[in-house]
Protein backbone atom coordinates (compact mmCIF):
# COMPACT_ATOMS: atom_id res chain seq x y z
CA UNK A 1 0.00 0.00 0.00
CA UNK A 2 2.97 2.08 0.91
CA UNK A 3 4.29 1.55 -2.69
CA UNK A 4 0.84 2.77 -4.53
CA UNK A 5 1.03 5.80 -2.75
CA UNK A 6 4.82 6.27 -3.56
CA UNK A 7 4.29 5.84 -7.21
CA UNK A 8 0.53 7.43 -7.54
CA UNK A 9 2.22 10.50 -5.64
CA UNK A 10 5.49 10.49 -7.29
CA UNK A 11 3.51 10.21 -10.45
CA UNK A 12 1.38 13.56 -9.41
CA UNK A 13 4.34 15.44 -8.34
CA UNK A 14 5.97 14.75 -11.53
CA UNK A 15 3.13 15.87 -14.09
CA UNK A 16 2.91 19.20 -11.91
CA UNK A 17 6.85 19.74 -12.80
CA UNK A 18 5.61 19.12 -16.30
CA UNK A 19 2.86 21.37 -16.84
CA UNK A 20 4.43 24.04 -15.67
CA UNK A 21 6.25 23.72 -19.01
CA UNK A 22 4.02 22.99 -20.90
CA UNK A 23 1.05 25.03 -20.35
CA UNK A 24 0.43 27.83 -21.65
CA UNK A 25 1.38 31.01 -19.34
CA UNK A 26 -1.95 32.87 -19.22
CA UNK A 27 -3.35 29.45 -17.15
CA UNK A 28 -1.34 30.00 -14.22
CA UNK A 29 -0.52 33.47 -14.47
CA UNK A 30 -4.28 34.23 -12.81
CA UNK A 31 -4.22 36.77 -9.79
CA UNK A 32 -6.47 33.95 -8.09
CA UNK A 33 -4.53 31.13 -8.95
CA UNK A 34 -0.87 32.90 -8.28
CA UNK A 35 -2.76 33.49 -4.28
CA UNK A 36 -3.49 30.24 -3.58
CA UNK A 37 -0.18 28.53 -5.09
CA UNK A 38 1.33 31.13 -2.44
CA UNK A 39 -0.67 30.17 -0.04
CA UNK A 40 -0.77 26.15 -0.58
CA UNK A 41 2.83 25.50 0.97
CA UNK A 42 2.98 27.84 3.69
CA UNK A 43 -1.00 26.18 4.84
CA UNK A 44 -0.02 22.99 4.83
CA UNK A 45 3.50 23.19 6.29
CA UNK A 46 1.96 24.67 9.18
CA UNK A 47 -0.91 22.12 10.09
CA UNK A 48 1.92 19.53 9.19
CA UNK A 49 4.29 21.11 11.89
CA UNK A 50 1.23 21.18 13.95
CA UNK A 51 -0.14 17.68 13.74
CA UNK A 52 3.29 15.85 14.50
CA UNK A 53 4.39 17.93 17.01
CA UNK A 54 1.06 17.36 19.07
CA UNK A 55 -0.77 14.81 17.40
CA UNK A 56 -0.39 10.68 17.99
CA UNK A 57 -3.31 9.31 16.01
CA UNK A 58 -6.64 11.26 16.99
CA UNK A 59 -5.09 12.46 19.99
CA UNK A 60 -3.22 15.22 21.16
CA UNK A 61 -0.35 15.26 22.82
CA UNK A 62 1.45 17.06 24.90
CA UNK A 63 5.24 15.73 25.15
CA UNK A 64 9.21 16.18 24.30
CA UNK A 65 8.81 17.00 20.62
CA UNK A 66 7.17 20.36 21.62
CA UNK A 67 10.68 20.62 23.03
CA UNK A 68 11.91 20.21 19.75
CA UNK A 69 10.02 21.70 17.78
CA UNK A 70 10.44 25.00 19.77
CA UNK A 71 14.54 24.71 19.33
CA UNK A 72 13.82 24.12 15.79
CA UNK A 73 11.77 27.24 15.83
CA UNK A 74 14.31 29.48 17.32
CA UNK A 75 17.13 27.93 14.92
CA UNK A 76 15.22 28.57 11.90
CA UNK A 77 14.46 32.54 13.21
CA UNK A 78 18.33 32.25 13.87
CA UNK A 79 18.84 31.40 10.24
CA UNK A 80 21.16 28.26 10.96
CA UNK A 81 21.42 26.03 7.84
CA UNK A 82 18.71 23.11 7.56
CA UNK A 83 20.89 20.12 9.15
CA UNK A 84 21.58 21.83 12.31
CA UNK A 85 17.61 22.73 12.61
CA UNK A 86 16.67 19.56 12.80
CA UNK A 87 19.54 17.88 14.67
CA UNK A 88 18.90 20.14 17.46
CA UNK A 89 15.07 19.44 17.24
CA UNK A 90 16.13 15.51 17.06
CA UNK A 91 18.84 15.93 20.34
CA UNK A 92 16.53 18.33 22.47
CA UNK A 93 13.91 15.90 22.17
CA UNK A 94 16.21 12.55 22.62
CA UNK A 95 17.41 14.37 26.06
CA UNK A 96 14.38 15.72 27.09
CA UNK A 97 13.71 12.06 26.98
CA UNK A 98 16.62 10.88 28.78
CA UNK A 99 15.57 12.80 31.59
CA UNK A 100 11.75 12.73 32.09
CA UNK A 101 11.46 8.87 30.66
CA UNK A 102 8.33 8.59 28.95
CA UNK A 103 8.01 12.01 27.55
CA UNK B 1 43.65 9.84 -24.25
CA UNK B 2 47.19 11.25 -23.90
CA UNK B 3 48.66 13.23 -21.23
CA UNK B 4 48.11 16.67 -22.76
CA UNK B 5 44.10 15.80 -23.44
CA UNK B 6 44.25 15.11 -20.01
CA UNK B 7 45.61 18.82 -18.82
CA UNK B 8 43.33 20.63 -21.04
CA UNK B 9 40.22 18.34 -19.82
CA UNK B 10 41.28 19.22 -16.16
CA UNK B 11 41.97 23.20 -17.16
CA UNK B 12 38.56 23.20 -18.68
CA UNK B 13 37.25 21.59 -15.38
CA UNK B 14 38.69 24.00 -12.88
CA UNK B 15 38.09 27.03 -15.17
CA UNK B 16 34.68 25.60 -15.71
CA UNK B 17 33.90 25.05 -11.48
CA UNK B 18 35.51 28.71 -10.87
CA UNK B 19 31.82 30.49 -12.60
CA UNK B 20 30.51 32.07 -9.86
CA UNK B 21 27.29 30.45 -10.83
CA UNK B 22 28.68 26.92 -10.68
CA UNK B 23 30.74 27.23 -7.66
CA UNK B 24 27.41 28.46 -6.03
CA UNK B 25 25.00 25.83 -7.71
CA UNK B 26 27.30 23.20 -6.43
CA UNK B 27 27.39 24.44 -3.00
CA UNK B 28 23.33 24.37 -2.69
CA UNK B 29 23.72 20.70 -3.97
CA UNK B 30 26.13 19.97 -1.43
CA UNK B 31 24.14 21.51 0.99
CA UNK B 32 20.96 20.06 0.11
CA UNK B 33 22.53 16.57 -0.55
CA UNK B 34 23.42 16.44 3.60
CA UNK B 35 19.90 17.33 4.35
CA UNK B 36 18.84 14.14 1.90
CA UNK B 37 20.31 12.30 5.12
CA UNK B 38 17.71 13.83 7.22
CA UNK B 39 15.27 12.75 4.79
CA UNK B 40 16.06 9.47 4.41
CA UNK B 41 16.35 8.95 8.46
CA UNK B 42 12.74 10.56 9.14
CA UNK B 43 11.57 8.11 5.92
CA UNK B 44 12.54 4.99 8.00
CA UNK B 45 11.37 6.56 11.51
CA UNK B 46 7.88 6.79 9.79
CA UNK B 47 8.06 3.24 9.15
CA UNK B 48 8.95 3.28 5.57
CA UNK B 49 11.74 0.71 4.49
CA UNK B 50 14.81 1.51 2.50
CA UNK B 51 13.64 0.85 -0.92
CA UNK B 52 10.01 3.37 -0.24
CA UNK B 53 12.32 6.12 1.11
CA UNK B 54 15.16 5.88 -2.53
CA UNK B 55 11.92 5.49 -4.40
CA UNK B 56 10.58 8.73 -3.10
CA UNK B 57 13.84 10.56 -3.42
CA UNK B 58 14.46 8.93 -7.26
CA UNK B 59 10.97 9.40 -8.34
CA UNK B 60 9.17 11.99 -6.48
CA UNK B 61 12.13 13.93 -5.93
CA UNK B 62 10.89 17.24 -4.48
CA UNK B 63 11.75 17.64 -0.68
CA UNK B 64 8.53 19.06 0.89
CA UNK B 65 6.24 16.53 -1.02
CA UNK B 66 8.47 13.60 0.64
CA UNK B 67 8.25 14.75 3.77
CA UNK B 68 4.79 15.93 3.45
CA UNK B 69 4.11 12.30 2.33
CA UNK B 70 6.03 10.44 4.79
CA UNK B 71 5.02 12.60 7.52
CA UNK B 72 1.09 11.54 7.56
CA UNK B 73 1.96 7.99 7.07
CA UNK B 74 4.03 8.06 10.09
CA UNK B 75 0.95 10.29 11.95
CA UNK B 76 -1.36 6.92 10.58
CA UNK B 77 -2.96 8.70 7.78
CA UNK B 78 -4.30 7.20 5.56
CA UNK B 79 -1.90 6.61 1.85
CA UNK B 80 -4.43 8.63 0.16
CA UNK B 81 -4.07 11.16 2.50
CA UNK B 82 -0.39 11.27 2.26
CA UNK B 83 -0.81 11.22 -1.75
CA UNK B 84 -3.05 14.61 -2.00
CA UNK B 85 -0.65 15.88 1.07
CA UNK B 86 2.21 15.61 -1.09
CA UNK B 87 0.97 16.55 -4.86
CA UNK B 88 -0.79 19.65 -3.63
CA UNK B 89 2.85 20.72 -2.00
CA UNK B 90 3.99 19.53 -5.32
CA UNK B 91 1.90 22.52 -7.40
CA UNK B 92 4.17 25.33 -6.80
CA UNK B 93 7.00 23.35 -8.93
CA UNK B 94 3.92 23.95 -11.75
CA UNK B 95 4.50 27.55 -11.09
CA UNK B 96 8.78 27.57 -11.06
CA UNK B 97 8.12 25.14 -14.72
CA UNK B 98 5.97 28.63 -15.99
CA UNK B 99 9.31 30.63 -15.81
CA UNK B 100 11.82 28.35 -16.49
CA UNK B 101 9.77 27.02 -19.58
CA UNK B 102 11.21 30.54 -21.10
CA UNK B 103 14.53 30.20 -19.99
CA UNK B 104 15.10 26.19 -20.99
CA UNK B 105 13.03 26.64 -24.27
CA UNK B 106 12.91 22.87 -24.58
CA UNK B 107 10.11 20.07 -25.76
CA UNK B 108 9.95 16.75 -26.67
CA UNK B 109 12.57 13.63 -24.52
CA UNK B 110 14.69 16.88 -23.42
CA UNK B 111 11.80 18.26 -21.58
CA UNK B 112 10.16 15.51 -19.83
CA UNK B 113 13.64 14.96 -18.76
CA UNK B 114 14.49 18.56 -17.06
CA UNK B 115 11.26 18.74 -15.67
CA UNK B 116 12.18 15.77 -13.26
CA UNK B 117 14.79 18.18 -11.89
CA UNK B 118 12.57 21.35 -11.65
CA UNK B 119 12.33 22.19 -7.61
CA UNK B 120 12.75 25.04 -5.35
CA UNK B 121 16.98 24.71 -5.19
CA UNK B 122 17.21 24.43 -9.10
CA UNK B 123 14.76 27.16 -9.96
CA UNK B 124 16.16 29.78 -7.40
CA UNK B 125 19.69 29.45 -8.72
CA UNK B 126 18.37 30.32 -12.22
CA UNK B 127 17.12 33.23 -11.40
CA UNK B 128 18.63 36.87 -10.66
CA UNK B 129 21.67 35.82 -13.58
CA UNK B 130 23.80 38.13 -15.95
CA UNK B 131 22.22 36.34 -19.06
CA UNK B 132 20.57 33.47 -20.45
CA UNK B 133 23.32 30.90 -20.32
CA UNK B 134 23.91 31.69 -16.81
CA UNK B 135 20.39 30.93 -15.40
CA UNK B 136 20.63 27.96 -17.58
CA UNK B 137 23.93 26.58 -16.08
CA UNK B 138 21.94 27.43 -12.80
CA UNK B 139 19.04 25.54 -13.62
CA UNK B 140 20.67 22.33 -15.05
CA UNK B 141 24.01 22.36 -12.28
CA UNK B 142 21.85 22.54 -9.72
CA UNK B 143 18.79 20.38 -10.61
CA UNK B 144 21.55 17.40 -11.53
CA UNK B 145 23.88 17.82 -8.85
CA UNK B 146 20.75 18.07 -6.09
CA UNK B 147 19.66 15.00 -7.77
CA UNK B 148 22.12 12.83 -7.32
CA UNK B 149 23.32 14.25 -3.94
CA UNK B 150 20.20 14.23 -2.52
CA UNK B 151 19.06 10.55 -3.73
CA UNK B 152 23.12 9.68 -2.20
CA UNK B 153 21.97 11.28 1.31
CA UNK B 154 18.70 9.82 1.36
CA UNK B 155 20.42 6.39 1.21
CA UNK B 156 23.07 7.41 3.63
CA UNK B 157 20.21 8.11 6.19
CA UNK B 158 17.75 5.49 5.50
CA UNK B 159 20.76 2.48 6.15
CA UNK B 160 21.89 4.76 9.43
CA UNK B 161 18.03 4.88 10.76
CA UNK B 162 17.66 1.64 9.43
CA UNK B 163 20.13 0.21 12.17
CA UNK B 164 18.23 1.82 15.29
CA UNK B 165 16.13 -0.57 17.11
CA UNK B 166 13.87 2.59 18.09
CA UNK B 167 13.88 6.20 16.32
CA UNK B 168 12.25 7.77 19.15
CA UNK B 169 15.55 7.20 21.24
CA UNK B 170 17.26 9.55 19.27
CA UNK B 171 14.53 12.07 18.76
CA UNK B 172 13.56 11.25 15.17
CA UNK B 173 10.09 11.64 15.26
CA UNK B 174 10.63 15.32 16.15
CA UNK B 175 13.00 15.82 12.91
CA UNK B 176 10.02 15.32 10.53
CA UNK B 177 8.41 18.52 12.51
CA UNK B 178 11.78 19.98 12.70
CA UNK B 179 11.79 20.01 8.92
CA UNK B 180 9.07 21.25 8.19
CA UNK B 181 9.71 24.56 10.28
CA UNK B 182 12.69 25.42 8.19
CA UNK B 183 10.28 24.81 5.13
CA UNK B 184 8.12 26.91 6.34
CA UNK B 185 10.51 29.93 7.83
CA UNK B 186 11.20 31.95 4.89
CA UNK B 187 7.69 31.70 3.30
CA UNK B 188 6.63 33.38 6.49
CA UNK B 189 7.32 37.18 5.77
CA UNK B 190 4.65 39.11 6.34
CA UNK B 191 2.07 39.52 9.25
CA UNK B 192 -0.91 38.05 6.91
CA UNK B 193 1.25 35.02 5.62
CA UNK B 194 1.67 34.45 9.49
CA UNK B 195 -1.99 35.03 10.22
CA UNK B 196 -2.79 32.35 7.65
CA UNK B 197 -0.40 30.06 8.85
CA UNK B 198 -1.28 29.79 12.17
CA UNK B 199 -5.55 29.69 11.36
CA UNK B 200 -4.68 26.61 9.02
CA UNK B 201 -2.10 25.10 12.09
CA UNK B 202 -5.11 25.91 14.62
CA UNK B 203 -7.43 24.13 12.27
CA UNK B 204 -5.90 20.67 11.76
CA UNK B 205 -5.01 20.30 15.59
CA UNK B 206 -8.95 20.98 15.88
CA UNK B 207 -9.47 18.62 13.48
CA UNK B 208 -7.52 15.73 15.08
CA UNK B 209 -9.52 14.21 17.59
CA UNK B 210 -12.67 13.99 14.96
CA UNK B 211 -11.11 13.32 11.69
CA UNK B 212 -8.87 10.29 10.35
CA UNK B 213 -5.43 11.06 10.47
CA UNK B 214 -3.77 12.43 7.20
CA UNK B 215 -7.22 14.77 6.69
CA UNK B 216 -6.58 17.64 9.27
CA UNK B 217 -3.77 18.94 6.74
CA UNK B 218 -5.98 18.71 3.93
CA UNK B 219 -8.73 20.79 5.47
CA UNK B 220 -6.30 23.32 6.07
CA UNK B 221 -5.47 23.04 2.43
CA UNK B 222 -8.99 23.44 2.41
CA UNK B 223 -8.58 26.38 4.43
CA UNK B 224 -6.00 27.68 1.82
CA UNK B 225 -7.64 27.53 -1.03
CA UNK B 226 -10.64 29.41 0.63
CA UNK B 227 -8.64 32.19 1.52
CA UNK B 228 -7.14 32.41 -1.68
CA UNK B 229 -10.24 32.79 -3.82
CA UNK B 230 -11.79 35.07 -1.69
CA UNK B 231 -12.55 38.50 -3.00
CA UNK B 232 -10.23 41.05 -2.64
CA UNK B 233 -11.58 44.15 -1.08
CA UNK B 234 -9.96 46.69 -3.28
CA UNK B 235 -8.03 44.29 -5.32
CA UNK B 236 -9.58 45.42 -8.42
CA UNK B 237 -11.46 42.13 -8.90
CA UNK B 238 -15.18 42.32 -9.73
CA UNK B 239 -17.50 40.59 -6.35
CA UNK B 240 -20.71 39.94 -8.58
Amino acid sequence: MIWIAVLVASAGCYLCKLAGLSLPASVLARPAVQRVAGLMPVVLLAALVAVQTVGSGQAVVLDARLAGVAVAGVAVWRRWPFLVVVALAALTTALLRLVVPGS
Amino acid sequence: MDLGDDRATSGRLRRWTARPVVRDSLGVALATGAYGTSFGAVALAGGLDVWQAMGLSLLMFSGGSQFGLVGVIAGGGSPWSGVATAVLLGARNAFYGLRLSRVLELRGWRRALAAQVVIDESSAMSMARADRSEERTGFYVTGVGVYLLWNLGTLVGALGASALSDPRVLGLDAAAPAAFVALLGPRLRDRSTWAVALAGAALAVATTPVLPPGLPVLVAGLFALVVGLWPRRGGGEATR
